[in-house]
């Protein structure tokens, strides 16, 4: 077998610039590169985006969104949380107003019935996986929801593979069986829920017969999951980007929520629902702010008290009215109306769905920043770039994961030639810009939010020290709340019990990118064990399960195309086509492709990927692409 | 599970040998050919999992069938069983039985252990190994528990079905022959030869063997079988456990602990289901009674474990069997099948409205899993190494339940005790050592057999009805886990208090007299060996102390006095940890042997 | 509705420790009680992650009535016991184990061992220089990390951590049997044709270093691998959104080593391939 050594990528260690996007970068000092990118935002204050970061810390979040809205004066401020889980993010606020996982790791060890939906976390959250395993080992009984039979379907007790994106059918015949078997908890929907009625009426067409016929899943395995999940006493459902990444990612979240309020599997101590988030502050991220629409603290940008509080605390205006998201800016950028991108530490030129087209519209920017830990593609393309440190182990701070946990980073070792901070470098662009803002530490960051953000509140450092991170909400310095949110919703008092949970009144829409004669295979992507996104990171390090980038088919499409293990094939959507080696994998079947974006250096994956986008969250439906494969006049075996 | 597993495939022959254990696979996730059915619902969890126990038997399928454990056909195992191909072949490697290396369909073992050494099982393996052909491999082997007809070999032939014949007394030429042609090998004398009381007034446990016809149920039943089962019903499980307190029976194993308390404390268990397992792997060199009861009165082993489990209410019984015992498993098979057919096993034993059935597991070679925890894990597909206790049997046994193990011995006791009455069978033996007892003689003596008297009768008795010869040197009490004693010593009552006074052990009943043919210390070194071989290596001061004390004794094997010294304190100090921090009782007992002999007979002085 | 469970709450229970009173909650090992009565007792097969094996036996305390002496890391506390946890008669069984081992296996990169050597007095030379030793070569057949049976002392906590308890890949297990014992994958295969993932959380649970990342096995050869210049920082993993702490060990500005405490609610002390070897990014520094 080949090991292919993925492009290893050096560290930034000094500012680059360049006049012109066709000359190359030359090496500058630290005040030219600031000077240069103060005078490209100033110029374009009315056309500016920042992409914040979802692998920075809870502080350069703050800061980047803080200088997205007071010192540009606007609320065009997104990160990568957009490619993945916003989805998550919208469906759960729309039913409980709030955007976070709803349980613990620990609790997953003490529940009965654990649903995987759309997620490989044996994969792609290993060690989540073992709070997975030990659930298991306990006694629980796990159903896998995935069109491949992945590692974690192994672990299950039923693996259901559906068609690519009919998880709503899915979800409704579940839903529809649950209430005709009589399994509904009824004191919940009556207590804690509205719309039940309409939500009825919505699933009834989902017949256990028909869900068969659109998802391809017999009638049985779905029967026997919706009995398992209504009829444990505490479940647990788990999802990840199969979920989100599609065309209608959020109404896909709000569908699984459904069940879970069908049910009461939700609110309880073992019970809830856990989106298992990508990258490791996409959580806090948002929680920061960093997204279009919500202040720090999650809290929501329209309402004119929280507005007051901010503008007071930070001495400014704030606009009364939500921002463009990632996907959103993009298409900005496309009509000119956005001209200038700060981007901190994301590569949209790669993960971005339809990379060509990425690549296209921030080329055509007037001016764009980059400041990261490597020269990524997208950096590439920037008329500056900034030197960073890692956030992860060469910065103070601290990040969130996907149980609301917020932990500490710390320094270790000193970044690289004359890379600096980020918060750093924000407050000396800020300064450059008119503001003088002077954070002695990422303490001085974190206790500001901690004075704006009543669920940060009560974590000091000091605490987040002492417990191994806490989970938000944690309102007092004194105390710690429950693991798991929305325990309301299970008070008698109404007015404690507050805003009931709305089912999501939600319907089937098939992937846009539809199969046909012409491109007649479901492409869809995901993670491996060993490596990340787009690589830049997991390239660094030898790893001995890495085979470089394939075209996963199952064996029969494999006899059929006449193709063997390792050659070469042209595969092509509609948007573009990439040439990629053959892996054979039982665990697909005919008709059913999947690639992964580790090794877009390689094969950019994303070439072929499709950018329709949720309306809602803006996420774009990576996980089903049309395809077709061919074979090579002259066959080329890698190995 | 997401297993991973190899690119070799199983060839048709090994496909074919698991199938016939397991049945057909039922879907491409377990080695069927890929439907359309499979690619959109795949079932596993729990239930997958749960087969792990059936690992053991479908070794024996492949091993029987092919005479080795391939890649292929050991990962198509796993992919039947959901079994991790890595934890298969710990468990494969761990038997001797077992080869994951290619080796002849044919394997001779040649019994290398004490009565056989001193029968001259040296010269038949030279001879042996000097005839056999390409088509034999040739294995030295420890006891195979045919002691009274030493020296012995048992041919095993892979195919379908396996082939296996039995030379004792074997000559070099009589080895052969059952190796290379099983089928036209002489018959196997039959267990009754093993009795030379056979057929004698006042036998007990003996008394249908060479009697009955051990194929027939119905003779069975004709002669007294299924009476004790009938006491049993009426007097309610309460009852038989109250019987058999009172009997004073204690276990033949070695360990000696009281049958009654130990059912007590299974029934009363909350958790259930309980099990009930009949440790029938009789290894330990120089033991053979459980093989010519079980070969001789099989049914009666049958009927007691229904008693067995009636009484602590267990519903399910294992038959844990030797696997170099190949008539006694086939005697074993035909019984429970004709128990089960006849109603005396099944749903409704007897009509009365209790549910037992016996499962016959086979061992795979290893001395270690007649410890009782070890054989459990044996049973559940896992290494047979013994776990810690507490948690005991009692608590948490088989499959973590509570479980009640004896060996056939003891179970074959219920039955007079129910027939007879507890206070009749009491009055048998001595106060402290009740009831009748086996004792397997061999070696130095003109009629080697399985002897049954009651407790109390003196060392020296028994061997004068076996014949002892002249030259005595010494004899082996309990086994290569027991003690030496001395010719002078024959006035030793044969109690498990008399031999504790004496500083000794009765053990499992093993009786081995040595004249002065075979030196001392190359019986020492033979039993030194046998420990190394058979400790399972969990332990520190077990798998490196019996290694360090076979290579003392390897140094001392021609000296004495002050040459030996260094080396004698030396084999102290190792005896004595792993007598005091072994986990299980083979490496306690892995010096008992070697301290006797310098202790009693003054080996190395 | 269901509240937060606090467990079933735990009684304590009395017994004594050489002859002092200690009181415990219903549960604890003997060698917890030792450990909170501030008694050193030797251990390597233990774990604090992993259920006890009790397999190499240096931790046995004697306890009056026991036939034998009893590994003090698995045998739990109860009421009235009497343990004594040293005496000649533990002495002994110490120092034969440690002479059983140390001739047998090497143990000069297992912590603590020569401490204990020298405390009970073990001469592992007395069993003369044709002793049988494991004499295995390092085996190196991956870049991550690299196994060295030489210095396996077969405490099975690999075996665990790789199996049920934690990671549930059951790449590794223990083949044959005795003295001939290893730790090994299905048909000795090199790790390369096994099911391992390479999480490495087999190399954290190694008392020997008979498992090492294959980064402190080069250093160490080189001489270059120095403990006391190293620092050890904790953060969070900048892979996947699941949060594990990570602890970065650094020498000289290069991180050489990457594990995670094991009292961690997140992790466990486990980590995947990205977690514990897919630091070398942040120092490619050109």
């Amino acid at each position: 077998m080949r090991k292919r050594q993925p492009k290893t990528y050096p560290r930034l260690t000094h500012p680059l610039v360049r006049d012109a996007r066709d000359e190359p970068f030359r090496r500058a000092d630290w005040p030219e590169a600031l000077d240069r990118v103060a005078r490209g935002l100033e110029r374009n204050r009315d056309a500016f985006g920042m992409f914040s970061c979802a692998r920075a810390t809870n502080e350069t979040n703050y800061v980047a969104q803080k200088f997205a809205r007071v010192v540009m004066g606007t609320n065009n401020v997104d990160s990568c949380n957009r490619t993945c889980h916003a989805p998550s993010v919208a469906g759960l606020s729309a039913a409980f107003g709030s955007g976070g996982g709803t349980s613990s790791y620990e609790e997953i060890e003490h529940t009965d019935v654990i649903v995987m939906w759309g997620s490989n976390a044996r994969f792609a959250h290993p060690i989540f996986f073992q709070h997975v395993l030990k659930g298991i080992r306990g006694g629980a009984r796990m159903y896998a929801v995935d069109p491949r039979r992945t590692s974690t379907a192994e672990w299950a007790e039923s693996w259901l593979g559906l068609n690519v994106g009919t998880d709503i059918p899915m979800a409704h015949a579940i839903g529809r069986e649950i209430i005709h078997a009589g399994l509904a908890n009824e004191a919940f929907i009556r207590r804690a829920t509205t719309g039940f009625e309409a939500y009825r009426a919505l699933v009834a067409p989902w017949t256990l017969s028909l869900a068969e016929k659109v998802t391809g899943v017999p009638a049985r395995a779905i029967r026997e999951l919706a009995h398992a999940y209504a009829r444990a006493e505490r479940a647990q459902l788990c999802w990840t980007l199969g979920i989100t990444e599609h065309h209608n990612g959020t109404d896909n979240v709000r569908a699984l929520i459904n069940l879970s309020l069908l049910t009461g599997q939700v609110g309880r101590w073992g019970a809830g629902l856990q989106p298992l988030r990508g990258q490791n502050n996409v959580q806090g991220g948002g929680d920061m702010g960093a997204i279009p629409n919500r202040l720090p603290g999650f809290q929501d940008i329209l309402d004119p008290d929280t507005r007051l509080k901010f503008e007071s605390a930070w001495d400014t205006v704030i606009r009364p009215h939500y921002g463009l998201n990632l996907t959103e800016m993009f298409e900005a950028m496309e009509e000119g109306t956005l001209k200038a991108v700060y981007c901190i530490g994301e590569n949209p030129a790669q993960s971005e769905a339809d990379s060509e087209q990425a690549v296209r519209r921030l080329t055509a920017l007037d001016f764009l920043v980059v400041q990261d830990i490597f020269l990524t593609r997208t950096a590439e393309l920037a008329d500056v770039v900034l030197p960073a440190t890692a956030g992860w182990a060469e910065t103070e701070g601290t990040t969130t994961n996907s149980e609301r946990r917020v932990q500490r980073v710390r320094r270790a070792v000193t970044p690289p030639g004359e890379a600096r901070e980020d918060i750093d470098i924000l407050c000396a662009l800020a300064a450059r810009l008119g503001h003088d803002w002077k954070y002695a530490d990422s303490e001085a960051v974190w206790n500001e939010l901690r004075s704006v953000s009543p669920d940060h509140y009560g974590m000091t450092y000091d605490r987040l020290a002492e417990h191994q991170g806490i989970q938000w909400p944690c309102p007092s310095t004194e105390r710690l709340e429950p693991t798991y949110l929305h325990g309301r919703l299970w008070e008698t008092e109404p007015e404690r019990r507050g805003t009931p949970a709305p089912f999501g009144l939600v319907r089937h829409d098939p992937p846009v990118d539809l199969t046909d004669e012409e491109y007649p295979v479901r492409l869809t992507t995901g993670r491996r064990l060993d490596s990340y996104n787009t690589g830049v990171q997991s390239g660094g390090y030898p790893s001995p399960l890495r085979r470089g980038e394939y075209i996963e088919l199952c064996p029969e499409d494999a006899e059929r195309y006449g193709v063997v293990v390792g050659e070469e094939v042209r595969v092509s959507s509609r948007r573009g086509a990439v040439v990629a080696p053959v892996w054979i994998d039982t665990a697909l079947r005919p008709g059913l492709a999947f690639m992964t974006m580790h090794f877009p250096d390689e094969v950019d994956t994303n070439q072929l990927t499709i950018e329709a986008n949720c309306p809602i969250a803006g996420t774009a439906e990576f996980k089903a692409s049309a395809i077709r494969v061919e074979k090579l006049p002259v066959a080329t075996i890698v190995r | 599970m997401d297993l991973h597993f190899g690119d070799s495939k199983p060839t048709d022959e090994e496909r074919a040998a698991v199938d016939a254990l397991l049945g057909p696979p039922e879907s491409s996730w377990e080695g069927a050919d890929r439907t359309d059915a499979d690619l959109r619902w795949a079932r596993g969890g729990r239930a997958a999992r749960d087969r792990r126990d059936l690992l053991l038997p479908g070794l024996h399928a492949v091993n029987d069938r092919i005479g080795w454990i391939s890649e292929g056909a050991l990962g198509y195992l796993c992919r039947r069983l959901t079994v991790p191909p890595a934890e298969a072949y710990g468990v494969a490697t761990f038997y001797a039985m077992f080869s994951v290396e290619p080796r002849p369909a044919t394997v001779l073992h040649v019994c290398t252990d004490l009565a056989c050494t001193a029968a001259g099982a040296a010269g038949l393996c030279a001879g042996v190994e000097k005839g056999a052909g390409p088509g034999v491999h040739v294995e030295r082997s420890p006891c195979l528990g045919l002691c009274e007809r030493a020296p012995a070999a048992l041919a095993i032939r892979a195919g379908d079905p396996v082939r296996t014949a039995v030379a004792a007394p074997a000559t070099v030429t009589a080895a052969l022959l059952a190796a290379t042609a099983p089928d036209s090998a002489p018959e196997e004398d039959p267990p009754a030869l093993a009795v030379p009381q056979a057929g004698q007034e006042g036998l007990t446990l003996l008394r249908r063997v060479g009697v009955v016809d051990p194929a027939s149920l119905d003779d069975y039943r004709a002669n007294g079988g299924y009476t004790a089962l009938r006491h049993a019903f009426a007097l309610g499980p309460a009852g038989v456990i109250r019987e058999v307190t009172d009997s004073g029976l204690v276990g033949r194993g070695g360990a000696a602990f009281p049958t009654g308390r130990k059912w007590q404390a299974t029934a009363s268990r909350p958790e259930q289901p309980h099990h009930l397992v009949c440790n029938a792997d009789e290894s330990e060199p120089g033991t053979f009674k459980d093989r010519v009861l079980m070969e001789g009165d099989p049914y009666s082993l049958v009927e007691a474990m229904t008693i067995a489990a009636y009484a602590i209410g267990a519903h399910r019984g294992h038959l844990y069997l030797r696997g170099e015992y190949p008539r006694a498993l086939a005697r074993m098979e035909h019984a429970v099948a004709q128990a089960r057919a006849r109603g005396f096993l099944g749903a409704d034993v007897l009509g009365q409205g209790f549910a037992f059935d016996i499962e016959i597991r086979r061992g795979a070679g290893a001395y270690i899993c007649g410890e009782e925890t070890a054989l459990f894990n044996s049973i559940e597909g896992y290494r047979g190494e013994p776990r810690s206790k507490p948690p005991f049997p009692v608590e948490q046994g088989l499959f973590g339940r509570p479980t009640v193990e004896n060996n056939v011995e003891t179970l074959v006791n219920v039955l007079p005790i129910l027939t007879m009455g507890a206070p009749a069978y009491a009055a048998i033996g001595t106060e402290r050592s009740t009831g009748p007892k086996l004792f397997c003689v061999s070696g130095s003596v003109d009629r080697p057999g399985v002897y049954e008297l009651p407790f109390g009768a003196t060392l020296g008795e028994l061997l004068q009805l076996a014949g002892v010869r002249e030259n005595l040197r010494a004899v082996l009490l309990g086994g290569a886990a027991g003690g030496f004693v001395r010719p002078d010593e024959l006035g030793i009552p044969l109690t498990f208090e008399g031999t504790r006074e004496a500083g000794t052990t009765l053990g499992s009943g093993v009786v081995m007299a040595f004249d002065d043919s075979v030196p001392l210390p190359e019986l020492l070194l033979r039993i030194a060996r046998f420990f190394r071989d058979e400790s399972c290596g969990q332990c520190v001061p077990c798998r490196v102390g019996t290694v360090r004390q076979e290579e003392a004794l390897h140094r001392i094997v021609a000296r004495t006095g002050a040459d030996a010294a260094g080396d004698v304190a030396l084999l102290r100090e190792v005896g004595r940890a792993m007598r005091d921090a072994s986990i299980c009782g083979l490496g306690q007992t892995a010096w008992n042997a070697v301290e006797s002999a310098i202790d009693r007979l003054g080996a190395y002085r | 509705m269901t509240v937060t469970p606090l467990g079933i709450p735990r009684r304590l229970l009395e017994f004594t420790i050489d002859g002092e009173v200690a009181r415990v909650p219903e549960g604890s090992t003997i060698l917890d009680a030792c450990r909170a009565a501030g008694k050193d007792v030797p251990t390597l097969c233990e774990g604090d992650t992993l259920r006890p094996k009790n397999a190499c036996r240096v931790c046995v305390v004697e306890v009056e009535g026991a036939r034998t002496l009893v590994p003090a890391c698995s045998r739990k506390a109860e009421p009235g016991m009497v343990v004594r946890s040293g005496g000649e008669r533990v002495r002994h069984s110490r120092r034969i184990v440690l002479e059983l081992l140390a001739s047998s296996v090497d143990l000069s990169t297992t912590p603590r061992v020569a401490g204990w050597l020298k405390e009970y007095e073990a001469k592992p030379d007395r069993f003369g220089p044709a002793a049988a030793r494991l004499d295995e070569e390092p085996r190196v057949d991956n870049d991550l990390y690299v196994r060295d049976y030489g210095k396996c002392i077969l405490c099975y906590k690999c075996v665990d951590a790789c199996g049920d308890q934690w990671q549930n890949s059951f790449a590794i297990s223990v083949a044959g049997r005795g003295f001939g014992a290893r730790i090994a994958v299905e048909h000795d295969a090199p790790l390369t044709d096994s099911a391992c993932v390479y999480c490495g959380n087999c190399v954290e649970v190694c008392p020997t270093g008979a498992l090492s990342p294959k980064r402190e096995f080069d250093m160490r050869a080189a001489g270059t691998w120095d403990e006391s210049r190293q620092t050890e920082t904790t953060t969070v993993c900048a892979y996947c959104g699941v949060g594990c702490t990570l602890t970065l060990h650094v020498q000289d500005n290069e991180i050489v080593g990457v594990t995670s405490p094991h009292d961690n609610p997140v992790t466990h002390g486990n980590l995947c391939i990205k977690g514990r070897f897919g630091y070398q990014h942040v120092q490619n520094r050109g």
